[in-house]
């Protein structure tokens, strides 16, 4: 293998990439109050994470695109439980508006 | 070595603590049961006087100059501080052990009578058998901390008594006023005692008094000083005599035993047991010896002009006390206790003399219905006919305290006399004034008491006729430790019988050990035989022609009873007035304390400094650090996520360097 | 070639991300999501994780945007004026992400030379032997083998994480039920 050869050319703007978008999930998350469209931004944002992890599979081996694997199943069940959540609390009170939830508040 | 006996000291002291709690408890539970509270009140004092005299006579076998201490259990032990509860047993405290139980049985019995119709009968014992303790306590104490305890416990009982009538606001006021004005010497005593605890390190009396003190020194001198604040503010001597007047609102019995004969007389006992210290401290003993000589002139003139029969008796007391202070001051320790013991026995009677007068004269007005001042001595006269024992017995205390030959106050207040001019004698001028003062003040004594003689006793009775009828004798429960008193008082001179008479100086011998060192250090010397005689002569000449001017100045005139009395004007009204010092008192001390505090330490310390700043506002400063975490705390996700990105670019931050 | 398509794809997925941020609408926020995620798809495979871009497309634009669509449309969600934060809130997120986005900038100078030194540097954590034990050589990366080289390791190093995936799996399952559920 030719040492000079660049394996990887596209390891940083996809990394680039990977923080702007992790970046706008991140403003999606700060400034919505939906619920549901914080969860898909967080959503968002474990893609952006996804991309680094594959961008350094390219690399570092297949033990990324492992990782990318269990991201998903765990972004998967989060999906699930917190779509149902969300449903709990529209059930409460007819809202997904995140001002309207604070049970939590001291 | 101990004889066994004088281990069960504790008993002394255990048997009226016993009596104490059984009275309490009987006041609380059946205060109808009084004649349980008649067996149990003066039982225990009796048996107390009883163990006492067998632990003197124990004391008595043992070589004189080996002073018992026994432990009874060891009490504060901190650092350096090593205080037991110790009761210290030698010559001085067993002289007053049987002062204290013997005069104090003598009252209890006496009580029986005199309080028997009232309703805290129960509670009254309770108290009496309450202070006898601490008075034990006091006279026992081997270490200052003991004493101390029984010097604050004497308060408190004096305290409960003097208000015993508290339904009465002037009662509970005149308590009050003795219990602050206590806690001023308390304050001298109390810093006395940590001067000597920062010099010394120690509180038992043995090590203090053996101490190296420097004679003369700054040191010994401003602890001797404090500690006769703290004896002065007890023994009520200027210018805290005040409350001891006041303090008469108490029943009777209790002016007898407190306030004559032994609390007040627990200053006296004190300067005699540092006498070491004020032996080392020449000012100091002067200024005890001038206190004690300007309050017996002053107080004994206040008691020319009253017409309460008590406040006259309270009066002589103080005057009388400034007597001892005087002997003590000039370093006659044994004739300074030597007269504490006479006057416990003629002032005791004297007490109870005019208890017994005023329980006639309530009594007769109590049946009559008339609201007279049953204390009042222009209401009385002519009561030689109805109280003839009361009569005699009277007049023995009053030859005693006039220091008539051979009455037991003849021997005390001559030897103090003596004691006084010999100091001056003995290069130190100063003590000549007192001597003069004390004895234009033993010839106010003896007119006064004179006077009181002739308002009581004699002349035209003032009672009415329907009044009259009902004057009698007291019971035999109180005519009967009259008598005992009057013997006593008639004789206890025999104590200490001066050389010059073929006596022996008996009670100057028994005190040497404890007294004799301090005596010798302190300058004293005296004076020679046949200026002795003559200075007995003129005290004996002073005492006669006092009585006989008193007699013959107060039956000369007219009495009339106190509601028809005119108003007195002049010179008179300043005495009677008591020179207006509890008015100027109240004026410069008592008003300008009470606005400060009121002003100051009430409006500004108290309710800004240490309610508004320092309690709530600590409260809101932590209300308002809790009401920033509860912002915190606002259940808002948003906000959540804020801090927690926040956090995660933190560590990113340290992450990525 | 490669390069223009990713950037491309690239900047499809930026734009949908950020239309996914500030359509106000949530179908359209999840409609403009679903286009980042094709396109992230598409850029899985340019970087030689094409296993990984089919199971993208699968799991999240079929499985997950459809189950927020559901729920979106379940709930009948009216979205009349903004649900935009206060102006303290938009204010505290500007800054804070001004700030990830100055940390993060600097992932764009990233390249191969540039992490084998950091890596070199770093090695007890950026070891890659360590990390992932299972890693094959940069020689295997490069001749990809692609579902082979991806199942080995998932079904032989990986497998116990693999099976509580599976565990997990079915705790969220039930766990949505039973929140969801109205009566149990």
């Amino acid at each position: 293998m030719p040492p000079a050869a660049p394996i990887a050319p596209l390891l940083g703007p996809a990394l680039g990439l990977s923080a702007v978008l992790f970046t706008l999930g991140v403003a999606g998350v700060l400034l919505r109050r939906n619920a549901i469209v914080l969860f898909m931004c967080i959503e968002l944002m474990l893609n952006a994470v996804n991309l680094a992890f594959i961008a350094l599979a390219q690399l570092q081996g297949v033990g990324g695109q492992i990782m990318v694997f269990f991201v998903m199943t765990v972004a998967a069940a989060e999906a699930a439980v917190g779509l149902a959540i969300i449903l709990a609390i529209f059930r409460h009170n007819q809202s997904v508006d995140l001002q309207n939830v604070n049970l939590l508040h001291g | 070595m101990t004889a066994p006996i004088i281990g069960l000291v504790w008993v002394v002291v255990a048997l009226p603590l016993l009596g104490a709690v059984l009275n309490g408890l009987i006041a609380v539970l059946r205060p109808q049961a009084k004649s349980a509270v008649s067996v149990i009140g003066p039982g225990v004092l009796v048996g107390a006087f009883i163990m006492a005299a067998a632990v003197v006579v124990g004391l008595a076998g043992l070589p004189p100059d080996a002073p018992q201490v026994v432990r009874i259990w060891p009490w504060l032990v901190a650092g350096r501080l090593d205080v037991d509860i110790a009761f210290l047993v030698d010559r001085l405290s067993a002289v007053m052990l049987l002062v204290v139980t013997g005069i104090g049985s003598l009252i209890h019995i006496f009580s029986i009578g005199y309080m028997r119709s009232d309703e805290g009968y129960a509670r009254y014992f309770a108290y009496l058998n309450l202070f006898v303790v601490f008075m034990l306590v006091l006279v026992l104490g081997s270490n200052m901390p003991v004493v101390f305890i029984g010097w604050e416990g004497v308060g408190l009982a004096s305290y409960l008594l003097i208000g015993f009538w508290f339904s009465d606001e002037q009662n509970a006021a005149a308590g009050k006023k003795a219990f602050l004005v206590n806690r001023i010497g308390d304050f001298g005593f109390l810093v006395a005692m940590f001067l000597v605890w920062n010099h010394v390190g120690a509180l038992d009396f043995s090590t203090v008094l053996g101490a190296p003190w420097v004679p003369g020194g700054a040191l010994v001198t401003a602890v001797t000083l404090f500690l006769f604040l703290g004896c002065a503010g007890k023994s009520a001597q200027i210018p805290l005599y005040v409350w001891l007047p006041d303090a008469m609102a108490g029943p009777t019995p209790v002016s007898a035993l407190i306030h004559a004969a032994t609390m007040v007389t627990a200053g006296v006992y004190l300067v005699a047991r540092t006498g070491l210290l004020f032996a080392a401290a020449p000012l100091s003993s002067a200024v005890v010896a001038g206190i004690g000589a300007l309050t017996a002139l002053f107080a004994a003139t206040i008691g020319l002009r009253q017409y309460d029969i008590k406040k006259v008796l309270a009066y002589s007391t103080v005057s009388q006390l400034g007597y001892m202070f005087v002997g003590v001051g000039a370093g006659a320790y044994a004739a300074g206790i030597f007269h504490l013991v006479t006057h416990a026995f003629f002032k005791a009677l004297l007490f109870l003399g005019a208890g017994s007068v005023i329980h006639a004269m309530h009594h007769a007005y109590h049946a009559t219905h008339s609201h007279d001042d049953a204390q009042d001595m222009r209401n009385m006269g002519g009561l030689r006919r109805y109280l003839p024992v009361t009569w005699v017995l009277m007049w023995i205390a009053t030859l005693a305290i006039a220091g008539v030959p051979p009455f037991s106050g003849f021997f005390s207040k001559d030897e103090i006399l003596g004691a006084a001019f010999a100091r001056g004698a003995a290069g130190q001028p100063i003590y000549y004034v007192f001597y003069a003062m004390l004895v234009v003040a033993a010839f106010i004594t003896a007119y006064y008491m004179a006077r009181l003689m002739a308002m009581t006793f004699h002349g035209a009775s003032r009672a009415t006729a329907a009044e009259r009828e009902q004057l009698h004798e007291a019971p035999w429960s109180m005519t009967g430790p009259l008598i005992v008193l009057g013997i006593g008082s008639a004789v206890a001179g025999v104590l200490n019988l001066p050389t010059l008479v073929g006596g022996h100086a008996w009670l100057e011998h028994w005190l040497e050990p404890v007294t004799g060192i301090a005596t010798r250090l302190s300058g004293f010397r005296p004076v020679a035989g046949n200026h002795e005689a003559v200075l007995v002569g003129l005290a004996v000449l002073v005492g006669v022609a006092g009585l006989i001017a008193g007699f013959r100045a107060t039956t000369a005139r007219a009495l009339v009873p106190a509601r028809e009395a005119a108003p007195d004007t002049g010179l008179a009204r300043l005495v009677y007035h008591k020179f207006y010092v509890d008015e100027l008192y109240e004026r410069f001390i008592v008003r300008p304390i009470v606005t400060f505090s009121r002003v100051f330490l009430w409006r500004i310390f108290d309710q800004g400094v240490v309610d508004g700043v320092a309690v709530n506002g600590s409260a809101r400063l932590f209300r308002g650090i809790g009401w920033l975490g509860s912002r915190l705390q606002s259940g808002q996700v948003g906000l959540y996520i804020v801090v927690f990105v926040v956090g995660a670019i933190w560590i990113l931050r340290t992450i990525l360097g | 070639m490669t390069e223009i398509v990713f950037y491309i794809l690239a900047a499809a997925a930026v734009v949908g991300a950020a239309l996914c941020v500030l359509q106000r609408s949530p179908i359209a926020s999840a409609l403009w999501l679903m286009t980042t995620m094709f396109s992230l798809a598409c850029i899985f495979v340019l970087l030689g994780a094409q296993l990984i871009g089919i199971l993208q497309v699968l799991v999240y634009v079929g499985a997950v945007l459809v189950l927020f669509l559901f729920v979106v449309m379940l709930l009948n969600l009216s979205h009349e004026g903004s649900d935009l934060r206060g102006p303290w809130g938009v204010g505290a997120a500007v800054v804070v992400i001004g700030l990830l986005a100055v940390e993060l900038f600097g992932l764009w100078q990233y390249t191969p030379a540039r992490l084998a030194r950091e890596v070199a540097q770093a090695p007890q954590l950026a070891d890659p032997r360590l990390a992932f034990p299972a890693a094959l050589s940069m020689h295997a990366v490069a001749t990809p083998n692609v579902v082979e080289d991806l199942a080995a390791p998932l079904f032989q190093t990986y497998l116990i994480p693999f099976e509580v995936t599976s565990v997990l799996l079915l705790a969220a399952a039930v766990g949505a039920v039973v929140l969801a559920k109205r009566r149990i």
